[in-house]
């Protein structure tokens, strides 16, 4: 049974030319203990994709107009705000993009990781405490207890966002989303941060979706990987098939994207043109302006997601002729 | 922080005696001289002499400059021309009612401009929001002195329910300070209460879509926590700013109030002190609201750091 199960999810934003689907019919499991890459350029509706799951979309302007979310076995598009917040912390931890600013600059750290054992356990201060500096033991950070009583703003960039990962995992989640958790860093602490998520996914037997725009990542870490273009998913399959044989032709445009040792001076391939404005998406497949493998049907109909493997499936109708790399 | 707090003061004194001197000019400046009012409009020029001479207002200016911050050095404040009073002495039976004046009506700009900031901020765009956006341009457009009397010929001329004017102390008759202050307060507190709400508002919907609040979300906290914990502590840090120049904006509307509502306050004493040219008075008077502003805007600081881990860090 899988953990997490997104059926047709569409998430519709409220536009200055009316509504526009930022996510449009994406659906993808997520089994227990699991690693799901999921990339895609900035903009196709990775965010929002994990924002809905969370409940924690902005209303306004953002409203999900179709699909269901369920995480083991309830869907949580039913949910209420109380039910919600059970879900959050426990059942689902998350961290973001950005770690300067997601810790909250006047509560020292102590206080909020504390706090959040606090709200979902019925746990004394003491306990409170040891679980605080257990953490922030287990995310790499020594001398754990004298660093409860700093500001975020006495931590470098790489230690905050070590704290948020403590703070994620500290009341056991099955699931941790991490929304680029590594982009605002430097190359050097972006090694060491996904490291600590493989090692700390062992400890905890916890899944992980991880978004990034940067498939190097999906390579390191990522068990399956999911693409999204323009708001919808193009192509899923386990990360060896999809390095393998790519079968979309978004996807290999990002595989050549990714920047290489051997050939540093070589200037980087990008996929040439930009994602369609969201209030006006192409009517086939969204993709076909910038393909150059595109014919006259791609602009005819959506192109459905069909299998080409075992647990690989792309949404491009000529993925059979694709030259084999 | 003990020592934020001594170099405040101290960088303070300068300032001060800036103020001073400014005082000093500008009276010198204001033609007419204490002579006349105190000899009576009959008075001949030989005796306003003598006046001028026995006050020792015939002196060079920068003789009577020296002699005034010498008794300042002494702690001298002189005596008042016209009230027969040392001005340390007047200025503190008198600045007790223009102090709980200010109290009452910061306490009434604190509790009403930050809950309506703060309500219109969470339920943005709905009548809450609009009410109270409403309420506070009404606050903020309306002279004080004009709602003064509205309030004094509705509650006090049509009504009867509270006296027109004057003072009576709280520890003397607590309910009587209550009647006699209250509408002076709200006259006074209206325009604060329409800048605070203003500025809580929209220094609350940007807090809100901060990254941190969301991670307090995804935490799971629920909304007391997400908004009275997380999003008011940092909605605290610049409106407590504003806070300062409230109380400072109080203190010298309340100089206009005490006219409209008849109160002795410090105002009242500095406004005839100006009309009778009573210089030590007016020199004195302004030395001490001065200190008083000073003194304010020092606990502000005070306040700022304390609330803001970054500020108090930075300076040791
Ligand atoms: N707060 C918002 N207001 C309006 N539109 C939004 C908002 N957030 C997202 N969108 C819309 O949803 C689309 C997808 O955004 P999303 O944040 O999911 O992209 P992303 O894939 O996470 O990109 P990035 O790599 O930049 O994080 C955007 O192009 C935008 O049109
Ligand atoms: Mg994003």
């Amino acid at each position: 049974m899988s953990l997490l199960s997104v059926r047709n999810l569409q998430v519709l934003f409220a536009g200055e030319h009316g509504e526009f689907a930022a996510v449009d019919d994406v659906s993808f499991d997520l089994a227990p203990g699991e690693v799901l890459g999921i990339v895609g350029e900035s903009g196709s509706g990775k965010s929002v994709t994990a924002l809905s799951i969370m409940g924690l979309l902005p209303r306004p302007p953002a409203r999900v107009a179709r699909g269901s979310i369920v995480f083991e076995g309830e869907d949580l598009l039913r949910y209420g705000e109380r039910d919600l917040r059970r879900i959050r912390g426990p059942g689902i931890g998350m961290i973001f993009q950005e770690p300067m600013t997601s810790l909250n600059p006047v509560f020292t750290i102590g206080d909020q990781l504390m706090e959040t054992v606090r709200v979902h356990e019925r746990a004394g201060q003491k306990r409170q405490r040891d679980r605080a500096v257990e953490m922030l033991d287990k995310v790499g950070i020594a001398g754990a207890e004298r660093r409860l009583d700093d500001y975020p703003h006495q931590l470098s960039g790489g230690m905050r966002q070590r704290v948020m990962i403590a703070m994620a995992l500290i009341c056991n989640p099955r699931l941790l989303i991490a929304d680029e958790p590594t982009t605002a860093l430097d190359v050097t602490i972006q090694q060491q941060i996904l490291e600590l998520l493989l090692d700390l996914r062992e400890e905890f037997r916890m899944a992980i979706m991880i978004i990034t725009h940067n498939m190097g990542v999906v390579a390191e870490t990522a068990d399956r990987v999911i693409v999204m273009y323009a708001g919808r998913l193009v192509e899923q399959a386990p990360v060896d098939g999809l390095f393998a044989r790519p079968a979309h032709p978004y996807t290999r445009g990002l595989l050549d994207s990714i920047p290489k040792l051997s050939d540093e001076r070589e200037r980087l391939k990008t996929i040439p043109g930009t994602l369609p404005n969201p209030a006006s998406v192409p009517p086939g497949c969204r993709f076909e302006p910038r393909c150059a493998w595109r014919v006259g049907a791609c602009a005819a109909a959506v192109p459905p997601l069909a299998a080409i493997a075992a647990g690989h499936d792309s949404a491009c109708i000529r993925h059979r002729e694709l030259p084999v790399q | 922080m003990g020592r934020v707090i001594l170099n405040r003061v101290l960088g303070s004194i300068p300032v001060i005696l800036i103020v001073t001197l400014i005082t000093f000019g500008l009276m010198r400046a204001i033609p007419g001289d204490v002579s006349a009012a105190l000899g009576g409009v009959s008075s001949t020029l030989a005796e306003r002499e003598l006046i001028r001479k026995n006050l020792g207002l015939d002196q060079p200016w920068y003789v009577q400059l020296t002699k005034w911050y010498a008794g300042l050095a002494r702690g001298d404040l002189g005596r008042s021309i016209f009230l027969g009073k040392d001005v340390t002495q007047a200025t503190f039976e008198r600045l007790p009612v223009t102090v709980s004046l200010s109290i009452y009506a910061l306490v009434l700009t604190l509790i009403f401009g930050m809950v309506s900031g703060v309500l219109a901020a969470l339920r943005q765009n709905s009548w809450v929001d609009q009410a109270a956006m409403m309420f506070a341009m009404i606050g903020v457009s309306m002279p004080n002195f004009w709602l003064g009397l509205m309030m004094i010929v509705l509650f006090s001329v049509q009504l009867g329910w509270l006296p027109t004017g004057g003072y009576i102390p709280f520890t003397q008759d607590p309910i009587g300070w209550l009647r006699s202050a209250t509408m002076p307060a709200i006259s006074l507190a209206l325009l604060q209460i329409g800048l605070l709400a203003r500025i809580t508002r929209s220094t609350m919907l940007e807090v809100l879509r901060q990254d941190y609040i969301r991670t307090a979300r995804a935490k799971g906290l629920p909304n007391y926590l997400v908004v009275g914990k997380h999003a008011l502590a940092n909605t605290m840090i610049p409106v407590v700013t504003v806070i300062g120049i409230i109380v400072s904006l109080l203190i010298s509307g309340a100089v206009v109030t005490e006219s409209v509502f008849s109160i002795p306050g410090v105002g009242q004493l500095l406004t005839s002190a100006i009309l009778n040219r009573d210089y030590p008075m007016i020199q004195g008077g302004l030395l001490f609201v001065t200190m008083l502003l000073v003194g304010i805007n020092i606990l502000v600081d005070v306040a700022y750091a304390w609330l803001d881990p970054r500020v108090r860090y930075e300076g040791g």
